[in-house]
């Protein structure tokens, strides 16, 4: 038996975020929240690898207020076995580095992983840090940015992303991997029958004291970041506004790129 | 540390409506903040008009008179090719660039990190980009690059001179490689930053796109040391600065090959990327949601080949289908500065705008006059984008008779 964790979040679909464009400021209301893509092909994955190993458990865990647990429940109507959500007061604020310790602290007190398979990154936040973070705390191999997996023995094997192509690697197990989707993948939603046969799976509610987490690690304490001012960006160019028609505007346009030898 | 709201608040509700976490609600007319939800990002304090909201933020008590230097991490180019095996990627330095200004801000010393299987003088091309001194590790272990072993060379280089400020690039290897080591000497680490500066007292200020990018935020991280950010290639300018004196300190650091616990088996190579490289494009035709549909879009190719360029595109352009996700420029896609951007139905979302504010010469076309985009843009037109993308054809195409 090998134990799988699956590290999700649950982030507002940034797509619908809109600006206030009078204030600058954010219009989050009416926003969906999803499972962040990436984790959700992380789920896929780590169900992929329970197809053909059968006897592997496959634990979903995140981070989050207990709405989170929406996205827990639509893992494992997908298939996973168990959900684990972390939910207290004190985790509130946490930053990538907090995030990974309560992460790592919730994984040991579970069980003793042989694989941890993340998002590469969350769409609200676009850090990638909190995969790497894991893994340092629990001091096990990290292979980043993977678009496959398979587990052969005591083995795994992904073909990761490099800036000019992609690696074939190897590592030995307990590892990290953190997943980065392919464009066009669709991902799969369960269907009304799985969801209503995963009803019966319980999601697990950690709070700080349950896995044993220092209270000076997590949470705004815990965290070495912090966020000092939020402000929509800075306007300093001077727009030229071309005025007249289309036939006007493609003149003015081939004169600019002339003067400035984009065009001969 | 915390948040208070004081006894003479007024009610007014302007912070509720300016909070980005939905934290604040009005409570008997008076302002209560749901501390599960607040960041203390300090939005309500700045629109208080009777200055009732206090945030209190602890001061680090911790000495980090020790800590100085502005480090930059060195990435190399691809490691199976030999030409580019031990080459300097760009990226490094535009962070040196960057890492000069800051260090010239702190009075500090600006530092190169250099972890290579071989020195190839390497000496004789940073000391043209303002570098003081390098901190050279010269094993043959570190050749491929491999997380576990370069964390802990890293670490061991921090902890012996403990630098104030450490610069990684935001690449493949650097977002590998830059929370690994910030996770283990627990110091705070920004991604992804889009700007960098000192403030007054001393601090780095890292302001990265925050909410998908929809809005920004300037991150410190006052309670840690080193600073590490991670920041993108093609956003800091290149700039040089040749110093006469450079200093190289060699490290002996015994690396133990049983560290390499991940082995790569094969590399394959990117067919395509030598062929198509948006992130060194000149001229780049960009296309938005205001293309309308898939059809259309492909005129700007059209365009693009007239003018030599290549084609890029907003989020909400790949969304819909209407190109390759390879195309997208912005914050979840590739960051360009090229000498000319046009862009044709694009608003101008702060994902986006990031990904190509550093160009040279922006001219946007967009039906809507208050596109944001225009606010970045040295052109603006308002007007229908696939029309005018098709006359731009017409009329180039005319005058190359």
């Amino acid at each position: 038996m090998k134990n799988i964790f699956v590290c999700i979040k649950q982030v507002p679909d940034s797509t619908e975020v809109k600006i206030n464009p009078e204030t600058g400021t954010l219009i989050r209301q009416g926003v969906p929240s999803i499972l962040n893509p990436y984790d959700h092909f992380a789920v896929v994955w780590a169900l992929k690898l329970k197809e053909k190993n059968p006897d592997f458990s496959v634990n979903v865990i995140s981070m989050g207020p207990p709405q989170a647990k929406a996205v827990i429940q639509l893992a494992l109507a997908l298939g996973c076995d168990r959900g684990y959500l972390l939910s207290d007061v004190l985790f509130a604020g946490s930053d990538t580095w907090a995030t990974s310790y309560a992460l790592s602290m919730a994984i040991k007190k579970i069980a003793k992983p042989d694989l941890i398979i993340c998002g590469m990154q969350a769409i609200d936040g676009d850090t990638a840090q909190v995969g790497p973070g894991i893994a340092a705390q629990l001091g096990i191999p990290q292979i980043t940015f993977c678009e496959e997996i398979e587990i052969d023995g005591n083995k795994l094997v992904a073909k990761k992303h490099i800036d000019d192509g992609y690696d074939l690697v190897e590592s030995i197990l307990p590892c990290l991997v953190t997943m980065s989707m392919p464009k066009d993948f669709e991902l799969p939603f369960p269907s009304f029958v799985d969801i209503a046969n995963s009803v019966s799976k319980e999601i697990t509610v950690y709070q700080a004291k349950d896995i044993g987490a220092d209270e000076n690690l997590i949470g705004l304490k815990g965290s070495p970041t912090q966020v000092s001012k939020i402000y929509p960006p800075s306007k300093d160019i001077k727009t030229v506004y071309i005025q007249g028609g289309t036939i006007e505007a493609v003149e003015k346009i081939i004169e600019i790129m002339r003067n400035e030898n984009f065009i001969k | 540390m915390g948040i208070e709201v004081l006894s003479n608040c007024i009610g007014c509700g302007k912070c509720v409506s300016v909070c980005p976490f939905e934290a604040i609600s009005m409570v008997n007319k008076k302002a209560v903040i749901d501390l599960t939800k607040c960041t203390l990002c300090g939005s309500c304090v700045v629109v208080c008009p009777v200055k009732a909201i206090v945030i209190k933020r602890e001061v680090s008590k911790k000495d980090f008179s020790e800590y100085k230097d502005v480090w930059v991490f060195v990435e190399f180019g691809d490691e199976t090719d030999p030409l580019k095996q031990g080459e300097i990627k760009k990226v490094s330095f535009e962070l040196l660039s960057k890492g000069r200004q800051l260090a010239d801000k702190l009075k500090n010393k600006l530092c190169a990190v250099v972890l290579s299987y071989e020195n190839k003088n390497y000496e004789n091309i940073l000391k043209d980009y303002g570098v003081d001194r390098i901190y050279l590790v010269e094993d043959k272990n570190l050749l491929p690059y491999d997380t576990e072993i370069y964390s802990s060379v890293v670490i061991s280089l921090v902890n012996k001179y403990k630098p104030s400020v450490f610069l990684f690039p935001a690449t493949y290897k650097g977002r590998d490689l830059a929370p690994r080591i910030a996770s283990s000497l627990y110091v705070g680490l920004t991604a992804d930053c889009t700007a960098l500066d000192i403030n007054s007292d001393g601090l780095l200020v890292q302001s990265r796109p925050a909410f998908g990018g929809n809005i920004m935020a300037d991150i410190l991280s006052p309670n840690s040391r080193p600073q590490m950010a991670t920041v993108r290639p093609n956003v800091m300018k290149i700039e040089k600065n040749y110093r006469e004196n450079l200093e190289v300190i060699k490290e002996n650091i015994k690396i133990n090959p049983s560290l390499r616990r991940v082995k790569i088996l094969k590399r394959i190579k990117n067919p395509s990327s030598s062929s198509f490289k948006l992130e060194n494009a000149e001229i780049i035709v960009s296309g938005g949601r205001g293309m309308k549909t898939k059809e259309r879009f492909e005129v700007l190719f059209e365009l693009a080949k007239l003018l030599d360029g290549c084609v890029g595109a907003s989020r909400a352009a790949v969304d819909s289908g209407f190109i390759d996700k390879k195309h997208q420029v912005g914050q979840s896609g590739v960051t360009v500065n090229p000498r000319l951007y046009l862009a044709f139905g694009i608003s101008g979302a702060i994902q986006h705008i990031v990904g190509m504010k550093n160009s040279d010469r922006i001219i946007a076309i967009n039906k809507d006059p208050n596109a944001p985009i225009f606010g970045v843009s040295h052109y603006a037109v308002v007007g229908d984008a696939y029309e005018i993308a098709k006359k731009l054809i017409e009329k180039l195409k005319q005058s190359c008779k």
